[in-house]
């Protein structure tokens, strides 16, 4: 009986692909109209991924070291077959990326899902897309879904048209496509070299590559490794992430942002279990990249989140800060370090969805210009002049909706610069003292460990700068005609999304308990390679 | 063979890399496909060349991977070419709205001030 469950389980691995992919062709079918229909299908599908998420995360928590699940698709072996893997790293990207789709699709249910055709459709390939790249354990699989993502995505990023979103499309799909190119050599360069495409089976075959071939391997790598930094944002490859998140419709950008997530996944996986203590004279390659590249990420960020004068493209620049914090994070090397990314991680991705939908909430009724603020309103000594000076204005209340709205705004502020109370700061909290080595007296700190930290704390010190600015321009002035008007759908995702940023806070115990056992487990992959290749010894295999 | 296949690799590749980076969309077009044609042929050549091997099996031998092609990167390039065939095709529609929206076949959707 145990045996038939454990069976049955088994195949909940390959659900988070199937179900959205029958959902999405399903629509497609149903053609243009009957949209409330199709509504209804998107919304079930995407509340029943994030359940399905949830059992995964609840089955890989309890699955000790080795993955919960290796599913052998047409069960053939692993070296032959592409396997999918569910470890603790994988279900918790499956779980944020069916939170954030849920999030969006209910948001964008109030009006956005009209603006244009075959929106729905494009969310479930979307999540189908993510979940494949998130689930499968093979690298030119990994490309197959990668693609699927993107194809998807370039959908969602024109959606609603328009020649702004046309004209940042355009550079966002030529780049992805030559990305996609290079993650081809750098594919075939791994497979000519190691004459394998599992994953498992890269890690165990790595250590016994010498000579030419380990060259060849580690480029094979680094051209592998600047695709995941594109998609991820690394500066100087990220030019095109604020524009394009900026240019997007408020929901497809709130998904979009899990998007850069996908590459720092590939590099939190592919890195650690390809270049980890274990792949001998490899072992640490590109390192250093990581984390002076996360820095100068972070800094480039920083500059943009200061120097942005319109909202979304602030919440684009905050994408690239928070790309460039994981990343930084994970080059250092650190297990406790890694943990502490991963929290910030799951933090920001949330916090950076709820942004994107307030900012959309928040705008509706400003007229076109009104983004020119900040900066050159200061600069000029505009508004301070023409403040209303009569007595009745100075008791104004402040209507509700823009009130839950500016409270809202709030909780991204802090969530963003890393204030306490919420998670953003626990999570910065967690990367910057492990990596100080509090707990190890008499340990050296090294020079871009500072570097990292001086930079993290005045990234924070810059965001909140720039919300504070942008904030008082949008709530703190003097209503000019009807507030704008939100509907609970629309208001719900983005509550959703701060609640679970809240509850993140007071359950941070077992989140980072979580957390910590996930990079435990991505540190050391002998149990992932142990999972997936049941049978093999350590160095064995054949040649290409 | 290698420096036939070498060639053909490099040319595709460096005319693709000269053309992406022009500034007229129908230029990046051709130059991402022939790119794509360099890339195709470099996965090809990464199960090794050899002539006249079988493609899986002598007639009246065993099966060893030391006698025939490897088949998997025959099979990828498969994949490369459907999945590359597909974005460009988007990529082609995209350019197109662009071409009716701004006006221009500039990449970056208007003209450069001269």
């Amino acid at each position: 009986m145990s045996a038939a469950l454990n069976h049955a389980m088994s195949h909940l691995a390959i659900l988070p692909i199937v179900l959205p992919l029958t959902v999405g062709a399903l629509m497609v079918m149903l053609g243009e109209h009957r949209r409330s229909l199709k509504a209804a299908l998107g919304f079930a599908s995407a509340a029943a991924m994030v359940v399905l998420a949830l059992m995964l995360l609840h089955l890989a928590d309890g699955a000790g070291g080795a993955p919960a699940i290796v599913y052998r698709l047409g069960n053939w072996p692993a070296t032959f077959g592409i396997v999918l893997v569910v470890d603790r790293l994988a279900a918790l990207m499956l779980l944020l990326t069916s939170i954030l789709g849920l999030a969006a699709l209910t948001f964008s249910l109030a009006r956005w899902h009209q603006m244009g055709s075959h929106f729905h459709a494009l969310v479930q390939f979307q999540l189908m897309g993510l979940s494949g790249a998130f689930l499968t354990g093979d690298l030119f699989n990994l490309f197959v879904f990668f693609e699927v993502l993107l194809a998807a995505s370039y959908g969602l990023a024109l959606h609603g048209s328009g020649p702004a979103r046309v004209r940042a499309g355009l550079h966002y799909i030529a780049i992805n496509l030559a990305a996609s190119l290079l993650f081809l050599i750098g594919a075939s360069l791994i497979y000519g070299v190691a004459g394998t495409l599992n994953m498992a089976d890269l890690a165990a075959r790595i250590p016994a590559i010498e000579g030419h071939n380990r060259m060849l391997l580690e480029v094979g790598a680094a051209i592998l490794g600047t695709v995941f930094l594109v998609k991820a944002g690394m500066w100087p490859l990220g030019f095109w992430l604020p524009t394009t998140y900026a240019a997007a419709s408020p929901p497809a950008a709130a998904l979009l942002s899990i998007l850069s997530k996908v590459g720092l996944y590939a590099v939190l996986r592919l890195w650690l279990l390809l270049f980890g203590g274990e792949a001998g004279e490899s072992a640490g390659f590109g390192g250093t990249w990581l984390l002076v590249g996360g820095i100068l990420t972070i800094s480039f960020g920083t500059i943009a989140v200061l120097a942005t004068q319109d909202m979304a493209r602030l919440a684009g620049a905050s994408v690239l800060v928070s790309s460039g914090t994981v990343l930084a994070a994970v080059g250092t090397g650190q297990v406790g370090v890694t943990g502490g990314a991963l929290l910030y991680m799951v933090s920001s991705v949330l916090a950076i969805g709820a942004f994107f939908l307030v900012i959309d909430l928040a705008e509706r009724n400003r007229e076109v210009g009104a983004d020119v603020l900040a900066v050159s309103l200061e600069a000029f000594g505009e508004g301070d002049e023409e403040e209303p000076t009569e007595g009745e204005e100075i008791g104004i209340a402040i209507p509700g909706t823009l009130a839950i709205l500016g409270i809202s705004f709030m909780a991204c502020a802090l969530l963003l610069a890393g204030l306490p109370p919420l998670s953003g700061f626990l999570a910065k909290f967690a990367i910057l003292s492990p990596m100080l080595g509090v707990s190890e007296v008499g340990k050296a700190v090294p020079t871009l460990a500072w570097v990292l930290t001086v930079v993290l704390i005045l990234s924070g010190l810059a965001t909140l700068v720039a919300m504070t600015r942008t904030g008082i321009n949008i709530f703190w002035v003097v209503p000019e005609g009807r507030p704008p008007r939100v509907r609970v759908i629309e208001f719900a995702p983005v509550a959703l999304l701060l609640t679970l940023c809240l509850g993140l806070t007071v359950l941070a115990g077992p989140a980072m308990r979580y957390m910590e056992a996930t990079a435990q487990g991505l540190h050391q992959p002998a149990g992932y390679v142990r999972g997936v290749l049941p049978g093999l010894r350590a160095g064995g295999g054949g040649g290409s | 063979m290698e420096i036939l296949i070498a060639l053909a690799v490099g040319v595709l590749g460096g005319s693709g890399v000269w053309l992406l980076l022009r500034p007229r969309t129908f230029q990046v077009i051709v130059g991402l496909s022939l790119l794509s044609y360099a890339v195709n042929l470099f996965i090809f050549s990464m199960g090794r060349l050899r002539t006249g091997a079988a493609p899986i099996l002598e007639k009246g031998g065993t099966g060893s991977l030391a006698v025939f092609d490897d088949p998997l990167p025959q099979a990828l390039v498969l994949t490369a070419i459907v999945i590359g065939f597909a974005t460009t095709a988007l990529f082609l529609v995209v350019m197109l709205a662009s071409r009716g929206l701004t006006g221009t076949d500039h990449v970056d959707g208007r003209e450069r001030d001269r």
